[in-house]
């Protein structure tokens, strides 16, 4: 193990990394305290310029304030919207793709595959322009399902990627063994590898939930009104309104990053299995 | 089921696995940065006709001040987001022990990865902004006068990089715990008694075993790095005067904000990015290229 077990060090010397581990997490988190104690600070004691002292008061009213008078929970379930067919969606594909890239021997199979790793890492604005004009021809553009639709699209080449190799560490004797038993090749999908599957895909599902939840550069390009915009174009637009009051820019900001928090607190250990694949190897 | 689906299976099965996401990708990934190469020799406002320019875009980048401003401070943040690299190493170092309450530690460290970066973004606003902001009282207790990060010209990219830094240094720390679980411990035991200690067993028996480690975080660093487009749109709009823009930005600026649709010109600028972020990703694609056929 390195660095050496503390366990092995002197008694001083484990005390000292005892409180130096929580003090080094206080500094780390000291941006997110902050707002997050901004948050249920009342708006007088911002006035009194009170910013870091003790609140007077929990003001658990900013919550309320954020949702009666903006459209937050509508950009909240906007993002739910196009978060969970995503999800749904690119793992659908990238099974599949993931499958016929790691099972099958052809020709063109490592093109595809690194055509797929290759497209996941361009620049976002070398398609902005296209997909814009694409979403917008199939009447599609400000709609929840034109930007799942290029969500699903692109986050197929990250799970592809993730899908295949995942699938080529599997035991390939099952699906040899199934093969000369005469089982369709479908089938040898549904019932043998799929089942399988199931660490794969609860990492890759928290995963691209966090990456379709966070993100922000599509959702101001291909939507641009309260009714549709996801949580992160509308919380750009409501700090826009609301210069200097920011208990209440606190305040959303928190709710904004409460569902991936969640997610990831209630799916850890896959949460990180997806994000660390590759690099254990 | 006929005989000649049985006698073809295995063969057309791939492509039709392959079928609908290769489809699917084609359509808004692949074909897409094709169009976009092929809309930067055009002037478009993105509803009327297209007028064939040839170079002029291009033409008018090479004399275009913004852009070397978006230049230059893509390379500010491509150099400095490598500090994360060894930051998030170090943290992971720190971090890999066994006391109580341990997993909770390391998750709550990965937390500013798990959160949107328009949220890191106003955070970090936050906390710079002029007279109340921690980071303004910081520095007025310090030196005397505060600086207005986000106000400054000199400083401001580096202000955003700094919030940039934050979430990356938190994904490069947990690549590099999964690493340091991974490590052979008969090496590193045989190393100590070998009297390695401290730098000299991290430089010669820890670093290479974190090799695959190390290729995934700058991988994802360099990536980062050149895709930021949301810190600079959240805390500064590109401003002061565009002085923190980046590619990014500029070409959204160009190509769909208040500025203006200019389509051909915003086309031609991603050319720009996507050309320099290809000499990057073929360096990725080939390592992975090459490890894939040597197995």
């Amino acid at each position: 193990m390195f660095p050496r077990p503390i366990a092995q060090a002197s008694p001083a010397g484990r005390l000292f990394y005892k409180i130096a581990v929580p003090v080094a997490l206080f500094l780390w988190l000291l941006p997110l305290l902050g707002v997050a104690i901004t948050s249920v600070r009342p708006a007088s004691d911002l006035a009194q310029g009170n910013y870091f002292g003790i609140p007077s008061s929990l003001a658990f009213e900013n919550y309320a304030l954020v949702f009666q008078n903006t459209p937050m929970l509508k950009y909240m379930m906007n993002s739910f919207y196009v978060t969970i067919p995503t999800v749904i969606g690119a793992l659908a594909l990238s099974c599949m793709t993931g499958f016929a890239l790691a099972v099958y021997r052809f020709p063109s199979n490592l093109i595809v595959f690194f055509m797929f790793v290759a497209g996941n890492f361009v620049p976002f604005q070398i398609l902005m322009v296209p997909v814009r004009d694409l979403t917008l021809s199939l009447g599609m553009y400000n709609t929840w399902y034109g930007l799942a639709l290029f969500h699903i699209a692109f986050q197929s080449g990250f799970c592809t990627l993730f899908m295949r190799n995942f699938i080529r560490s599997l035991p390939f004797e099952l699906i040899e063994a199934a093969r000369v038993e005469g089982v369709a090749e479908w089938r040898i999908f549904w019932f043998i590898v799929i089942p399988l599957m199931r660490p794969a895909i609860a990492a890759l599902s928290v995963l691209v939930f966090t990456f379709i939840w966070n993100d922000f550069f599509w959702a101001t390009v291909l939507t641009n009104s309260p009714d549709t915009q996801p949580v992160t174009a509308g919380l750009s637009s409501l700090n826009g309104q609301w210069i200097a009051q920011w208990h209440l820019v606190s305040a959303g900001s928190i709710l904004a990053a409460l569902p991936p928090v969640a997610m990831f607190f209630l799916m850890q250990k896959h949460f990180i299995a997806g994000l660390t694949l590759g690099a254990v190897k | 089921m006929s005989a000649n689906w049985k006698a073809n299976q295995r063969r057309l099965a791939p492509w039709l696995f392959l079928a609908p996401g290769l489809i699917m990708f084609l359509i808004y990934v692949i074909i897409p940065i094709f169009q976009s190469m092929w809309l930067s020799f055009y002037d478009w406002d993105g509803l009327g006709a297209k007028t064939w320019l040839g170079l002029e875009n291009y033409r008018e980048l090479v004399d275009d001040d913004a852009f070397y401003t978006s230049l230059k401070n893509n390379v500010i943040w491509l150099l400095l987001y490598m500090i994360s690299v060894p930051a998030g190493l170090l943290i992971a170092i720190f971090l890999n022990q066994t006391i109580g309450g341990m997993r909770l530690y390391k998750s709550l460290f990965f937390f500013p990865f798990v959160i949107s970066q328009v949220v890191v973004g106003l955070m970090f606003s936050w906390f710079y902004a002029p007279n109340f902001g921690l980071f303004y009282n910081l520095i007025e207790w310090a030196t005397g006068t505060g600086i207005a990060i986000l106000a400054e010209d000199k400083y401001v990219t580096y202000g955003i990089i700094a919030a940039g830094l934050w979430p990356q240094i938190a994904y490069v720390m947990i690549l590099y715990l999964t690493g340091l679980n991974n490590v052979a411990p008969d090496q590193v035991e045989a190393a100590r008694l070998d009297g390695a200690r401290g730098w000299k067993m991290l430089w010669y028996v820890i670093l290479p075993q974190l090799r695959p480690a190390t290729f995934i975080a700058v991988v994802v660093t360099v990536i980062g790095a050149l895709r930021s487009f949301d810190l600079v749109s959240i805390m500064t709009d590109g401003g002061p005067y565009g002085s923190s823009r980046v590619l990014s930005f500029y070409m959204y600026e160009q190509a769909l904000s208040e500025y203006g649709y200019r389509m051909g010109y915003g086309a031609a600028i991603a050319v720009v990015l996507f050309a320099i972020m290809m000499v990057f990703i073929s360096g990725f694609i080939w390592k992975m290229w090459r490890d894939e056929t040597e197995r």
